[in-house]
């Protein structure tokens, strides 16, 4: 950089401080108030006073609270099945897709599409698809003599969502798995296959391990998004029948704006973020996409 | 099961057989695809009796009575906000998140790594955290029940991953460039605005498909910052599902009508949202 020392000096935060502004303003501010309600005692739209302070104890109360743990249970549940069968599925179809096909773009541009729309959209169409009466699913299952009652059924609700986060997603993995496989040196590929090796040999020892980095951070974003949404499951099911599909970050929002126990909410919200971050950090270990050309870190 | 499937690498051209299986599996993978948004749009086509008429069927008369009843309604005004919504805040995102990308990019200056670290860490929040105390903060400062409260969260939102999408293409543009317009005595304004940014088009078009889909898509926040006046349209949308049963023509006209947007923008600027999507991973 050739700029004039000391006119510069300045010129970097003029151009940061807008955003820094805004991100502190509009993110740190209320993460840090998050924390701060987590000690309160609070209704909805009652004022923080000494009063209400509970210190630690909303906390030890939200995470002994039965359907807090349920919830937990339930989420970690949905976020194992959802990415292990995505990550399975869409690199499975990746390495069938690999080689260049004519008119692959429309078909990358069709497997975009479910992630594109709002996801309220996505558990819309998937309550109506399963609806009991008037779901398409049902009207093709008639044949076969079968009606099953998908989202009043604990089991079946659950599977519900499931489908629906893998319809959306699966094709994600799909097109990063793509975009790893094309991305790979070809000559140690071609250099097994001289030495004989099988279709399956070559994927498994070369193709795998090479694409290892990708699919790593594919896994952290899909983990962490299976883990903050809950739009979709808020359409479909609004968490039940029960507490069999209420994710983690449904009864997060459930306690703080139905059920109106804010210090409980903002406890919990305070572990997901947790969360959240810890997973955040690995990616970041992963690939930190804002290091300077040439650095190691 | 894969091994039987995948051809080997090289130059040798695949068997035509092989070509067909591989695209068959293209298009049942399309057909399950599309199949939901079709669902969805035939429904918004049909009255309620044609909705509960035994068996889900693709033919049918179509009308339009759900689209004129829906958008005869409030849905109209919603649809107004969240144009508003998502037109200011990525406007917004896209100007302070290229001029932060271009500080981090071009100097180095004390404060640099922790801007780069927090960012990166802040760009997985759960709205589901943020509602809570955005609403307490909001509400407290008057920003509780406008459109300017919604749009700073948004900014805020999406600031992260516009900074670190386009710290990469400003990464690629090479400093000769600016050292040459500085020699000329450019400032370093004049110079980002007018060097910089025309260069750094497809990175802000892909930055911008992103954030206005979360301005445009997002609940959550938005059902606990607005009001009647002021709703965006995926709490609109939700608020068609009442105790008393659901509407499902009118509903999917309003869900069409929301989707409907982000799905132009994927036909029209695929090639970025794929190079947005797969930036982090692939490049890196």
């Amino acid at each position: 950089m050739s700029h004039n020392p000391a006119a510069s000096r300045f010129v970097p935060y003029a151009f940061a401080a807008p955003a820094v502004i805004i991100m502190v303003f509009g993110l740190l501010y209320p993460v840090a108030e998050a924390f701060r309600l987590s000690f309160y005692e609070l209704r909805l739209g009652e004022q923080v006073s000494p009063a209400a302070f509970r210190g630690l104890a909303i906390f030890i109360e939200a995470l002994g609270d039965s359907s807090v743990r349920e919830s937990m249970y339930v989420t970690l549940k949905y976020a194992f099945v959802v990415v292990v069968l995505e990550m399975a599925a869409g690199v499975g179809f990746a390495l069938m897709l690999e080689r260049p096909l004519f008119g692959m773009n429309i078909f990358r541009t069709i497997f975009i599409l479910p992630m594109m729309i709002a996801p309220i959209c996505v558990g819309l169409i998937w309550r109506y698809m399963f609806d009991a009466n008037a779901g398409p699913i049902n009207a093709w299952l008639s044949p076969f003599g079968i009606q099953p009652t998908w989202l009043a059924d604990s089991t079946l609700s659950f599977l519900a969502i499931c489908v629906a986060d893998i319809w959306q997603f699966t094709p994600f993995v799909l097109i990063m798995a793509l975009a790893g496989l094309q991305g790979l040196d070809q000559s140690s590929i071609e250099a097994a296959q001289i030495d004989g090796a099988t279709t399956w040999q070559v994927i498994r020892h070369i193709k795998l391990p090479l694409l290892a980095p990708i699919l790593m951070i594919t896994l952290l974003m899909r983990l962490i998004d299976a883990l903050r949404g809950l739009e979709v499951v808020y359409a479909m099911t609004n968490g039940g029948p029960g507490l069999s599909t209420e994710l983690f970050p449904l009864h997060i929002y459930k306690s703080a704006f139905v059920t109106q126990r804010m210090g409980h909410s903002a406890a919990l919200s305070v572990c997901l973020l947790l969360v959240t971050t810890l997973l955040s950090l690995a990616l970041m270990w992963k690939h930190n996409p804002l290091k300077r050309r040439g650095e190691t870190a | 099961m894969s091994a039987e499937h995948s051809a080997p690498e090289g130059p040798v051209p695949a068997p035509w057989r092989e070509e067909i299986g591989r695209y068959a599996m293209l298009l049942a993978f399309a057909g399950l695809i599309l199949l939901p948004l079709f669902v969805m749009g035939s429904t918004s086509l049909k009255t309620q009796k044609q909705v509960f008429e035994s068996g889900f069927s693709f033919f049918f008369l179509p009308t339009l009575e759900n689209y004129r009843e829906v958008l005869s309604g409030r849905f109209l005004g919603y649809l107004g906000n969240s144009i508003i919504v998502g037109v200011v805040a990525t406007l917004l995102t896209l100007t302070l998140g290229t001029m932060c990308a271009y500080a981090l990019s071009r100097f180095r200056f004390v404060g640099r790594s922790t801007i780069a670290m927090s960012t990166l860490l802040l760009r997985t929040v759960p709205p589901a955290v943020l509602a809570i105390p955005v609403y307490f903060i909001w509400n407290s400062i008057g920003l509780g029940d406008g459109l300017t409260g919604l749009i700073i969260v948004y900014v805020a939102l999406n600031l992260p991953f516009t900074i670190w999408l386009l710290y990469g293409f400003v990464e690629q543009v090479p400093t000769e460039l600016e050292e040459a317009a500085t020699m000329d005595g450019c400032g370093p304004f004049r110079l980002f605005f007018t060097l910089i940014l025309p260069l750094l088009k497809p990175g802000l078009a892909a930055a911008s498909i992103f954030t206005f889909r979360i301005a445009w898509n997002e609940l959550v926040i938005a059902s606990v910052l607005t009001n009647r006046g002021t709703r965006t349209v995926p709490y609109a949308v939700y608020l068609f599902i009442t105790d008393v049963g659901i509407d499902w023509g009118k509903l999917m006209a309003a869900g069409v009508l929301v989707a409907l947007p982000p799905l132009i923008f994927t036909f029209v600027a695929a090639r970025q949202i794929i190079a947005g999507l797969t930036a982090g991973a692939v490049k890196g």
